[in-house]
């Protein structure tokens, strides 16, 4: 039987150093929808987004991808979500290009030299394409790691840890625009923020994680 | 999954050329310590010969070692290393990856400058090609079992100090015969079976280091 893709979390539980942060965890996420994860501090938001990707395990419960087991399922499942967390990932002796082509490599796309530029410029990288990334700000470093969200739009799964920390409000509205993009095309977004943004979806589910 | 473990390649090599401090770092600590011992026990010729290769061998052990901290650490420190588990590929092609740039960036060019040292313990010339032979098949193992300490040591307190007393144990095979390797040159004896048990380890490493280091690194970001 064939089902379309989708998220499922099955009953899940996490404990974090003895405590347990959230149990029986239900919700389904179908084609187009998107996932906003709330909270106060240290409720279990990023614990949740490493479950749900794959990093960490559940105390109990289980992640679904199409009704099957996502801890099973390996690199079937990780090849089709990016996965930007808590730390931007960029290698400071590295250009904002070369992290850009490295990480998009890693989920196994290979866009060309002009794609890349087009996407760093984008998220306001014009400029700063070739400079190592040591030399940037905390939120210049935050767009070359969202950068890769605008060539990624065909991978089906987004989950986003505090995409908006530490940007400014034109980088916001781009990455507003990618994750509304990315949705309209049928892809699915979990995110966290702190930020009251308003996404114009049709469909959001929200989780609000009590700590 | 070959090009995804050449991409890993090629990213840490890239990495390793604009740093080029941490590689000269590990041959200078090699040169160093190799150095240190005719300071200490005398330069008579035929008693560096007897110590040459032990001494060499031992050097180039602790300037592998060395290295071994900054393998994953880095990765984990800035999340690549997140990145690299949620990869569209196996986790091995980026564990042979990483272990493949690491021995090109500390064991192969120990190999090829420890004859200069051989040269300084006064090693006749089929000593030396005694050394740069075992070592060849040495270093890699060192890269091999050592990703597996360092994958396990990941974020620990004191990760340094942990790695060197969880992998120095399993170097001793390793040193024994690589050691015994150049020894038995000295004295005009066939090492032959000497280089053929390192290529054993060799091989026995290839296939069960990677796999315990994927274990591992999963371990350590759970």
């Amino acid at each position: 039987m064939h089902q379309a893709a989708m998220l499922q979390a099955d009953s899940l539980a996490c404990e974090r150093g003895g405590r347990l942060l959230f149990k029986a965890l239900e919700f389904t996420l179908a084609p187009g929808t998107l996932l906003r994860v709330s909270g106060p501090n240290g409720a279990g938001k990023t614990s949740l987004l490493r479950i749900l990707c794959g990093l960490a395990r559940p105390a109990a419960g289980r992640v679904l991808w199409s009704g099957e087991n996502a801890h099973a399922l390996g690199e079937d499942y990780t090849r089709r979500l990016a996965y930007l967390g808590h730390l931007s990932a960029i290698k400071e002796d590295l250009t904002p290009r070369e992290n850009l082509r490295f990480a998009l490599r890693l989920s196994g796309l290979a866009p060309s030299a002009a794609a890349l530029g087009e996407a760093l410029a984008r998220l306001g990288l014009a400029g700063r394409e070739d400079v190592p990334a040591r030399y940037l700000s905390q939120g210049q470093k935050r767009r070359a790691a969202l950068a890769r969200l605008a060539l990624a739009q065909d991978l089906p799964l987004w989950i986003l840890d505090e995409p908006l920390a530490a940007l400014d409000s034109d980088a916001i509205e781009t990455v507003v625009a990618l994750v509304t993009a990315h949705l309209d095309a049928g892809g699915m977004t979990v995110l966290t923020t702190h930020q009251e943004v308003a996404f114009a979806s049709a469909s959001i589910l929200h989780v609000v994680l009590a700590g | 999954m070959l090009s995804a473990t050449l991409g890993i390649i090629e990213r840490d090599l890239r990495l390793a050329f604009r740093r080029q401090g941490d590689v000269a770092q590990v041959l200078v600590f090699f040169v160093i310590v190799a150095s240190l011992f005719p300071l200490g026990t005398g330069a008579e010729p035929s008693q560096l010969r007897a110590m040459g290769p032990g001494v060499v061998w031992v050097a180039a052990l602790l300037a592998a070692l060395l290295s071994l901290g900054r393998l994953f650490a880095a990765d984990h420190a800035d999340g690549s290393l997140e990145q690299l588990l949620l990869a569209a590929h196996p986790l091995a092609a980026t564990v042979a990856g990483k272990t493949v740039a690491h021995w090109l960036t500390t064991g192969l060019p120990l190999t090829l400058l420890a004859p200069l040292l051989g040269v300084q313990y006064d090693l006749p010339a089929p000593a030396l090609a005694a050394l740069v032979a075992s070592l060849a098949l040495g270093t890699p193992v060192l890269s091999l079992i050592g990703a597996v300490g360092a994958a396990l040591t990941l974020g620990a307190r004191g990760a340094a100090v942990l790695l060197a007393l969880l992998v120095l144990p399993l170097y001793v095979p390793v040193l024994v015969f690589g050691a015994g390797a150049v020894g038995a040159a000295l004295i005009g004896l066939p090492h032959g079976a000497h280089l053929s048990l390192l290529g054993a380890f060799l091989v026995f490493s290839i296939v069960f280091a990677p796999w315990a280091t994927c274990a591992a690194l999963r371990i350590a970001l759970d």
